[in-house]
């Protein structure tokens, strides 16, 4: 491997040796072995990513081909009883992004008269990179767990922005999980056990698949296209610029609260294009929207995809080469006074719309340290400005606090719920 | 909301443009010639080459000097064909413009950004671009197409006014009955009208859209009134400022010079604006006579093309067949929903109607998307 590898992967491959090797060694090859132990885990694309560290991964990691998104309405009401969700939840994700089962016994490990603990449609397949991320809700700061002082100062009930024309079905929720890998078959294995652990105490109230990533997370990987066609995420933050992470991603002790020190906020958005539309709309328009090439990725006025965009630069008759309501712009740090936020979407199609047309678009995942100076004027600017908007419509929206990573032996949520 | 080609085609239109605006896919001829580095400094203006050939022409400035500068690119009588603005000392920018003609040209650096700057001549050479705008065809063309708005602007005001007049006066049925037709008018210029940026939320804005700090106002709000709340204490307001903000975009849309672009490009825009908005009744949510405006934007759309006509029969005859067979398509549909003197309601119809209406309006969305293309040949 050469020494461009992000840390967090490096640490990763190393990680997921040790983990391996510990847990054969531990435990009866027959109930906690690896799915497929005979696997190397050296492919970055079918390895292991490590469950604990500072940070939650699945925000700076290198981003996986495959999401599923999920969010859940907490049923208990008694706070001890959400605690152990969120011990059982930790446990399990711990297992399943090393590549094992949901729980000792698996699949078909257990007694022939129970239901299995694992649901199985994982077997035989690599850990795929899986990472899975939790958040807290706005509703989960309610009082019914005696949180509501703790609620981050920096989780507001997002303002209805212009255009907005948001699904009820598909907003809001007291906890978020994302689960992120390179196989979909793994990512919605992860989910659905962990719902199937959640009965009776937390019930799915939306989930959104997505099936091809639209940023990159780290420089070594390829800028990939949204359903435009247009490469996304170029001036996205990447996992090696440790300064901007701290600048703009994580929450700092300045921020506050003490237990989301080291955490972030997670900002979903599903974004419907109309696609058809769009692809009546001809290659110079399209550019024009968009203040890049399509071919190149390049900004317009640039050759290559790298260069920085120039906003100042005009052509015939002193119009801006980047138009002022050209996304790039208006998306720009340099004209949302340095706000910059990184982002993590999924390319999706669900179905149709009954109108002959597909239900597909961006599902928006954004990480930033605070979502009222970073998210909030982005977005505003965006629906009030952008000439994309004519090919947009955003229908599901979600706003969560991600808490810090998990140390080992601790569970997710545990400097809250200390 | 489809306000983009009208200024896409403005800068189209002049006889050079930054590659931004250029037709894409072209890659910049640096190799041959490559890019022509310009040192500003505070009392100078070094341009490594003043020539060049048509076709991208790249500039890499670089400011020597100790004062924020610009580089500009001049045409005759000081038209701007490109500038790169606040240059920083010790910076390096990039300008490429696109040469589509021969021409003797200008360069400024301008350090301090004021001032006429320090010029020097370049010259373009080798063949040009034809320009669509020449033929007289197109020129017909775009002339019939302004007669059509003019008509239509007319009928406009008139319409409103007695809208505005039915709300002033509290006639709620006559004020009902007006509003789908007033409407017409506007939604078959839709694209010319919305070209003029706030006018148009001011006079067809929706309440989901409009941005915080903005009051509702218009068509939408008073049918808003009419329908859903019964009149206001402010509606008699409300309606003379729509019947302001009309006078005026009408007399703006009056002087607006069309190119065969825009039209071809308006056309398309106005089906567009059926399928994301009209056909899932989301224009006119409280009065659902959104299919008023369907038939209008069609109506629109269908005017266009009729005066590119000549033009798309003798570049692309076939598509020409093509958009007839679909526009009649969606015609005959449409007319199926014929109600009185206007149309069903949007919440009359059945699902599978919706459905076929929005299958026509994506069968002729697809070869009027081409018309465009077809006139630029």
């Amino acid at each position: 491997m050469s020494g461009g590898l992000p840390r967090r992967r490096l640490l990763g491959l190393a990680g997921a040796g040790v983990a391996l090797a510990g847990a054969g060694a531990a435990v009866g090859a027959v109930t906690a072995a690896p799915r497929r132990p005979e696997v190397e885990n050296t492919s970055s694309v079918a390895g292991a990513v490590p469950f604990h560290g500072e940070h939650q991964a699945g925000i700076t990691t290198a981003a996986q081909d495959r999401m599923h998104f999920v969010a859940f309405d907490v049923k208990t009401t008694k706070r001890e009883e959400l605690v152990a969700l969120l011990k059982e939840w930790t446990d399990a994700a711990v297992r399943m992004t090393n590549g094992q089962e949901a729980a000792d016994g698996g699949a078909v490990g257990g007694s022939a008269e129970a239901p299995p603990k694992d649901t199985g449609e994982a077997l035989d397949l690599p850990p795929s990179a899986l990472t899975i991320t939790i958040g807290f809700g706005p509703s989960l700061f309610d009082g019914r767990f005696g949180l509501a002082d703790q609620r981050p100062p920096g989780l507001i009930d997002l303002p209805r922005f212009p255009h907005d024309d948001l699904d009820p079905n598909r907003s809001g929720g007291d906890l978020c999980v994302q689960a992120c890998a390179n196989d979909p078959q793994v990512a919605v294995h992860a989910i659905r056990n962990l719902a199937r652990i959640g009965f009776g105490r937390a019930s799915v109230r939306w989930s959104q698949l997505g099936f091809g990533r639209t940023s990159s997370t780290t420089k070594d990987q390829v800028t990939p296209r949204n359903l435009f066609g247009f490469k996304d995420g170029t001036r996205n933050i990447k996992a090696e610029e440790s300064d901007l992470l701290h600048d703009h991603v994580w929450v700092s002790d300045k921020d506050g609260p003490a237990w989301l020190v080291g955490g972030t906020y997670l900002v979903a958005r599903r974004i419907r294009m109309h696609i058809e539309i769009w692809d009546r709309t001809s290659l110079r328009e399209q550019e024009e929207i968009v203040g890049r090439k399509k071919g190149t990725g390049a900004a317009l006025g640039q050759l290559d995809e790298f260069d920085e965009p120039d906003l100042h630069v005009k052509g015939a008759g002193g119009l801006p080469a980047i138009g002022v309501d050209a996304h790039i712009r208006l998306a720009s740090h340099e004209s949302l006074n340095g706000a910059r936020i990184l982002r993590r979407g999924y390319n999706f199609t669900d179905g149709s719309d009954g109108l002959g047309h597909l239900d597909a678009g961006l599902f928006f995942i954004g990480f930033n340290r605070d979502t009222r100076t970073q998210f909030v004027p982005m977005q505003n600017a965006l629906a009030t400005r952008d000439k994309m908007m004519e090919y947009l419509e955003h229908n599901g929206s979600g706003h969560f606090a991600v808490p810090p990573g998990v140390r080992e032996g601790g569970f997710w949520g545990d400097t809250l719920f200390r | 909301m489809f306000t983009a080609p009208l200024r896409a085609t403005l800068v189209a239109a002049a006889s050079m443009s930054v590659l931004a605006a250029c037709g894409g896919g072209s890659t910049p001829a640096a190799g041959t010639d490559g890019p022509i580095t310009v040192e500003a400094a505070d009392d100078a203006c070094k341009v490594a080459r003043t020539s060049a050939n048509t076709g991208n022409v790249t500039f890499e400035i670089t400011n020597k000097g100790t004062k924020v500068t610009e580089f500009y690119l001049y045409a005759e009588g000081d038209r701007i064909l490109g500038e790169v603005e606040n240059i920083g000392p010790g910076l390096t920018r990039r300008l490429i413009v696109e040469a589509t003609d021969a021409g003797k040209l200008q360069t400024a650096c301008k350090p301090g950004m004021v001032g006429d700057g320090i010029r020097g001549d370049f010259t373009v050479t080798g063949e040009g671009r034809k320009s669509v705008d020449t033929d007289t065809k197109l020129a017909d063309a775009t002339k019939e197409y302004q007669r059509y708005v003019n008509s239509q602007a007319d009928s406009l005001l008139a319409k409103t006014t007695e809208f505005v007049d039915a709300v002033k006066a509290a006639k709620v049925e006559d004020a009902k009955a007006l509003f789908p037709v007033a409407r017409l008018y506007w939604e078959r210029i839709e694209p010319v009208a919305e070209s003029f940026g706030d006018l148009d939320p001011k006079i067809d804005g929706r309440e989901d859209v409009i941005e915080e700090g903005l009051e509702f106002t218009g068509f939408h709000r008073l049918e808003k009134d009419l329908w859903e709340t019964g009149p206001q204490a402010d509606s008699p307001a409300i309606a003379d400022r729509l019947l302001t903000d009309v006078k005026e975009i009408v007399a703006k849309a009056k002087t607006v010079e069309l190119t065969p672009l825009q039209l071809a490009n308006g056309a398309k825009e106005l089906l567009d604006e059926v399928a994301t908005g009209k056909i899932t009744g989301e224009e006119d949510r409280y009065s659902h006579t959104d299919l008023w405006d369907f038939r209008a934007n069609v109506d629109g759309s269908q005017a266009a093309i009729a005066a590119l006509r000549p033009v798309i029969q003798e570049k692309d005859a076939a598509l020409l067949t093509v958009l007839d067979e679909k526009f009649k398509a969606l015609d005959d549909l449409l007319e199926k929903q014929r109600k009185g003197d206007g149309f069903k309601l949007y919440t009359e119809l059945t699902e599978p109607e919706v459905k076929d209406l929005a299958a026509a309006v994506d069968a002729l969305g697809e070869p009027v998307s081409k018309v465009a293309e077809a006139v630029a040949k």
